[in-house]
């Protein structure tokens, strides 16, 4: 026990915790089909806010052939349907995957080619699992709170 | 085998010393006295080798940590301020970096004689297992070392090793939280990691202490695998050893001033050339040369937490060799089926090695599989089984015996076998730089001043690339680690003090807060940097269609192509280090109006045939006529690429005539040093043989 103060120094420091606190996120400047990628706790995420199309694409697929299967709806929060947020590091060796780019109309990554769908999951390539969604919620219909 | 020294100096004072603190007893005993075996080859001399590379890189170690700033804001620039402004700076940098891949390359020789032959065996397992432990803090002290200077590759392998982390169940996240200091690789980790890196080496002189102590109460084992018995075996350390080690060690570091001097980058990543950023991913992660294999069989496994765990097993199976490799006879040279297992097993090590570097795809996945299957086997089917199948020849029956039964052939052996250690060298090295396989158009090689041993900057070129710099390119890229003053150094542009102060009072440079608390602008001055074009990358890229216009000062040495084999192992001979180089000038080159047919390139982008992907978001920066040339030289897109890429080439190593000039004094040097030591060997070791 008396060692605990040796090991524990190492854990993040009060600063640190601080400035990983929750951040809200305004989503009134995002237009459809625009995305914006904020920084939490050193991670990239990103916020999409998807046309009907990308919604339509997401939810018509049969989810028993994804690799990693998971509903559209499973993903956002309910009546907030257009809104994806997702952690933006590949599942395969942590590259950033770019936004809009790929046959899915979601997410590409540059470093093995994995494709990401417009609900993040993945379709296509080596990644194994779907992007993760982070803990959010909406705060207002215009504003979330992540963390 | 050192037992009570009976030393006793006859100076006075010495005895005085001695009498109360028997060091130079201590001394005598260990390094003048010491018996060793009379027949060691010049494998032998490895020992000495890592213990002086261990020493050099203490020393350059603890220099650049006098100049160093474990800040994650300030690291990368601290470091291109030791390259560019303390006086050898970039020889303590050069002899660092290059230091721990040479400290690598003579740990793998020492641990390949070992086990060829058999210095693991009763009564050295303590010893081996020492050597085990050393070998494992030499890893933890290069990875911790490699993050140091805060580029992109040592970001992100900083990311992936301490992720390997989360693999651990249960305690996983929280682990690697614990390592962080944070929730993501940053400032506190670069923090730690600097001041574990510090530490660690002292940590491994302390088992070198220990590994040493060792070897003198076991006694060195020997080629011919029979303990020493008489006195007719053995010889003693001073002088014999000593010199040997001394002509050894002054032949090792002819290879290890080629790379300081003419291929510094050679083993380096251009990637890691451009400053950490947690946004952006370089395309392939690839780790240096050393941890290749264990990287190739982490990546086999499908299984994250088995990856790991095979990854570890690979090392700490190398402490229970003593107990798996049960055969008597110790040397390889009296066993028939293990010398051959032995070389397929150093071929399998090297392949896993160009496993690592490869893209995780296809064919390499099921290659590695294999390999690291043969890997352990070797250890755990085939060792245990040879010792109960092989038929050994009979040993000598004293090392005294050994010498007298071969007696010449050892030089071509050697000589062999030295020339498929660097080819292997080159291999492996160069596998790195294959990692970046892209379907890509290479940039063809162009001629330079500056290539080769005695390479020099052309005056005309820089003086005119910088025109073209300050004409074209600042519109949007930067130069932050150029001061005007480095105009007026020697090896550069060669403009005159005056000169440069002249140029530098042309720009507008923000200063203050002056007594009223306000900014105000003023002239530049030598010791001002060129000013940047956007006051930062959010403006740089708002104004540039979201692309970011990277800085120039490094650029040369950041950008790189594949060379692929068997060209890498053409370079290391032919100090070939202008990928940088060549591709700038390709690109400013390669801009095509339409891309092909069947290619298309988003809005906003422009096609450039040797840019990745193709589609850049710079439009093409130069044509014909765009910049005048006072000395007459034609004013030609080819003309205009070829003097800013030369300026850029100094810009990125502004000491690299220093470099290859002093290169060439050490070269003399060493080469007349070795000869010398050849000689005294001969003469010393004339009665012996």
């Amino acid at each position: 026990m008396s060692l605990w103060p040796f090991v524990s120094q190492m854990n993040p420091d009060a600063s640190t915790i601080a400035a990983g606190a929750p951040i809200e996120v305004d989503l009134t400047p995002i237009a459809s089909g625009q995305d914006i990628k904020v920084f939490w706790r050193g991670k990239p995420i990103y916020i999409m806010n998807r046309t009907k199309k990308q919604v339509d694409e997401a939810r018509s697929v049969p989810v028993a052939s994804l690799p990693d299967p998971a509903t559209d709806q499973s993903r956002v929060k309910e009546g907030h349907d257009q809104w994806l947020v997702v952690i933006g590091i590949c599942t395969h060796l942590g590259c950033i995957p770019i936004a809009h780019e790929g046959n899915y109309d979601g997410f590409f990554c540059p470093c093995h080619g994995s494709q990401y769908d417009s609900s993040g999951r993945i379709r296509q390539g080596p990644a194994p699992a779907n992007l993760p969604v982070p803990p959010y919620q909406f705060v207002s219909d215009s504003k979330i709170q992540i963390g | 085998m050192s037992g009570p020294s009976d030393y006793q100096p006859t100076n006075p004072v010495l005895q005085w010393i001695e009498r109360r603190l028997p060091i130079l007893g201590l001394m005598h005993s260990s390094f003048v006295a010491y018996p060793t075996p009379r027949n060691l080859n010049y494998w032998w001399t490895f020992g000495a080798i890592l213990s002086f590379m261990l020493g050099l890189q203490i020393l350059t170690g603890v220099i650049l940590a006098m100049h160093y700033i474990p800040n994650a804001d300030l690291a990368f620039k601290s470091v291109e301020q030791i390259m560019r402004d303390v006086n050898y700076g970039w020889l303590m940098r050069y002899m660092h970096a290059s230091g721990a891949s040479m400290f690598f390359l003579a740990v793998y020789i020492h641990m390949y004689r070992g086990i060829y032959y058999g210095s693991y065996k009763e009564p050295r397992e303590i010893l081996w297992i020492l050597g085990v432990i050393i070998y494992l803090l030499m890893m933890a002290t290069g990875f911790l070392g490699y993050a140091l200077p805060w580029g992109q590759m040592s970001f992100w392998g900083a990311t992936v090793i301490t992720n390997l982390f989360s693999a651990i169940p249960y305690f996983g996240e929280s682990i690697v939280t614990l390592l962080w200091g944070g929730f993501a690789v940053g400032n506190p980790t670069l923090n730690r990691f600097f001041s574990l890196h510090y530490l660690l080496p002292f940590v491994i002189a302390g088992v070198v202490v220990l590994h040493i102590w060792a070897l003198h109460v076991a006694g060195q084992n020997n080629p011919a695998g029979v303990e020493a018995k008489t006195e007719k075996d053995t010889v003693p350390f001073t002088p014999y050893a000593t010199i040997k080690d001394l002509f050894g060690t002054s032949c090792f570091l002819i290879f290890f001033a080629w790379f300081i001097f003419y291929i510094p980058n050679y083993l380096m990543e251009a990637d890691n050339y451009i400053v950490a950023n947690p946004g952006v991913t370089p395309a392939h992660i690839v780790p240096e040369w050393y941890y290749l294999p264990f990287y190739a069989m982490l990546r086999s496994i499908p299984n994250k937490l088995a990856g790991v765990v095979v990854m570890f097993s690979a090392i700490l199976i190398l402490a229970f060799l003593p107990w798996l490799d049960t055969a008597k006879t110790k040397s390889s040279k009296y066993r028939p089926l293990a010398k051959q297992f032995f070389w397929i097993f150093v071929v399998v090590c090297v392949l896993l090695g160009y496993l690592g570097a490869q893209p995780p795809e296809g064919i390499y996945v099921i290659a590695g599989r294999i390999l690291t299957f043969c890997y352990f086997a070797y250890f755990l089917i085939l060792l245990p089984l040879l010792s109960r199948i092989e038929k050994p020849k009979p040993v000598p029956n004293s090392i005294a015996d050994d010498v007298l039964a071969k007696h010449g052939s050892k030089a071509a052996t050697m000589a062999s076998a030295m020339v498929a250690i660097v080819v292997a060298g080159a291999l492996l090295a160069g596998s790195v730089q294959s990692a970046r396989a892209e379907e890509e158009v290479a940039p063809p090689s162009q001629k330079w001043s500056f290539s080769g041993p005695f390479g020099k900057f052309d005056r005309g070129a820089m003086q005119r690339g910088l025109k073209v710099y300050k004409e074209v390119c600042s519109a949007c890229h930067s130069l932050n680690y150029i001061a005007f003053r480095n105009l007026a150094d020697p090896g550069g542009p060669g403009y005159s003090p005056a000169q440069a102060a002249a140029l530098a009072a042309e720009y507008k440079v923000k200063d203050g807060p002056n007594d009223q608390g306000e900014m105000f602008d003023r002239p530049g001055r030598p010791a001002d940097y060129f000013p940047a074009p956007f006051p930062n990358e959010q403006a740089a890229r708002a104004a540039n269609g979201g692309g970011l216009p990277p800085d120039l000062s490094l650029i040369t040495k950041a950008r790189s192509y594949e060379r692929g084999f068997p060209w890498f192992i053409f370079d290391f001979f032919t100090q070939f280090q202008e990928q940088g180089p060549n591709y700038v000038v390709s690109i400013l080159q390669g801009f095509e109006d339409k891309p092909p047919a069947g290619v298309t390139i988003p809005d906003g982008s422009y096609y450039n045939k040797y840019f990745p992907g193709h589609a850049i978001k710079m439009p093409k920066p130069l044509s014909d006529g765009q910049v005048t040339f006072d000395d007459g030289s034609p004013a030609t897109v080819a003309q205009y690429a070829k003097d800013v890429t030369t300026f850029l080439m100094w810009a990125a190593e502004p000491h690299m005539e220093d470099r290859k000039r002093l290169g060439m004094q050490v070269f003399v040097f060493l080469i007349i040093f070795a000869g010398l030591m050849y000689f005294t060997k001969k003469k010393v070791w004339a009665d012996v043989h």
